[in-house]
């Protein structure tokens, strides 16, 4: 009983002021990658951070999207093919697994949207249909330019 | 227990059944109402009144299971290994019902059904920890030895609870770490807090009513036994 209670005990410690924190990551910020090198280029790896703001290009007719994701430090281009989700936009969390090019640039073969833990209602008028509206006309028009 | 002061008993399950049930139909049909659309996901939101009300009570079940677990060990009784028992099924259940919504939220939200972070990971691990516990008690004839390795396992399963909990400050998630209200609206602040007290309330409903069926269950054993040994008082006595 008393062995059992050190081992809980230990790892409980370890979990918390064992560095594990620093080890166990969902996902790599683009400060941490380019600092990683060679290392990571061309190996599975997943990239968080935001969707740099007026980065986003999308081109609708071939489902082709660029833009740059930032950690607010350092950013990396990201090229990604197909539909983003629904939420994908300016500003917003977004991880991407895929793998790091020679030529810098992140190839994206799953993009995930990273929530945050803020709910708000939306600014005065704004009306959820509207919401949906403005989400696909920014993609829309970013496609054309 | 005579038949009377059973009957007296179940009665009051049953009304705590139907009192938890429209208490949770209330809450629900108030935070629906009162809350407005979330700037980013639209209504989508909603489905966070079933899910982080279901999260925070599966806790409180294996918080129930690791004291009554404990307990059991130290003292033996019966009725603590019931106990444990039936909140171990309660907060399955629970867990279960946050696993299915927080992948049907994700699916619009974060464009895939499940990811192995951390944070669905351990609660995961949870899940299949409890269908483990329930599978043993069920493989296990002999009620003395059962009750001593469910509460072994009950005990092990309940650790993993602050692991879950602490998952998405301990280590760097999907998921989202937990809202306060601070980065919760105001707005949605309230409906979750009710929705959190009605599902609580059907916690103890459930656990309550599997304890009852439980103690039954073990009684009718009990008399078959008695029967079997032929003694007297038993179901042919």
């Amino acid at each position: 009983m008393v062995v059992a209670a050190v081992i809980v005990l230990g790892a409980f410690g370890y979990l918390m002021y064992g560095g594990l924190d620093k080890n166990v990551v969902f996902f790599l910020t683009p400060q941490e990658l380019l600092a990683k090198g060679t290392e990571v280029v061309d190996v599975p790896v997943r990239l968080g951070g935001m969707v740099a703001p007026g980065s986003v290009k999308w081109n609708a007719e071939t489902l082709d999207l660029r833009f740059q994701l930032s950690d607010g430090v350092k950013t990396v281009e990201v090229h990604s093919k197909g539909a983003p989700p629904q939420m994908f936009r300016d500003g917003m969390g977004v991880v991407c697994e895929g793998r790091f090019g020679k030529d810098g640039v992140f190839e994206s073969t799953n993009l995930m949207i990273k929530h945050s833990e803020e709910y708000h209602p939306p600014k005065p008028g704004q009306t959820p249909q509207e919401m949906y509206k403005a989400m696909f006309e920014t993609l829309r028009e970013d496609g054309k330019s | 227990m005579s038949t009377s002061a059973r009957a007296g008993t179940r009665a009051r399950g049953l009304w705590l059944g139907v009192g938890a049930f429209a208490l949770v139909a209330a809450a629900q049909a108030w935070a629906i109402a009162s809350s407005p659309a979330d700037r980013d996901m639209a209504h989508l939101q909603k489905i966070m009144y079933v899910h982080v009300p279901a999260a925070w009570n599966m806790m409180i079940a294996f918080f129930v299971v690791a004291i009554a677990s404990l307990r059991y060990l130290w003292k033996g009784q019966e009725r603590d290994d019931l106990l444990a028992a039936s909140a171990a099924e309660s907060g399955t259940i629970l867990t279960g019902l946050t696993l299915v919504l927080g992948m049907i939220w994700a699916k619009p939200t974060w464009g895939i059904w499940w990811t192995w972070d951390p944070r669905l990971t351990s609660t995961a691990v949870l899940f299949f920890l409890y269908v483990g516990y329930l599978i043993l008690r069920a493989f296990v004839d002999d009620p003395d030895r059962r009750a001593q390795w469910s509460a072994a396992v009950g005990l092990l399963g309940a650790l993993n609870v602050p692991i879950v909990y602490m998952s998405v400050r301990w280590w760097r998630t999907l998921h989202q770490v937990q809202s306060s209200p601070q980065t919760l609206d105001s707005s949605f602040t309230v409906g979750l807090r009710l929705n959190a007290i009605a599902m609580m309330v059907v916690l103890v409903f459930f656990i309550r009513h599997r304890y009852e069926t439980a103690r039954m269950e073990r009684e009718a054993e009990l008399l078959q036994e008695r029967a079997a040994l032929g003694g007297r008082g038993g179901i042919n006595g």
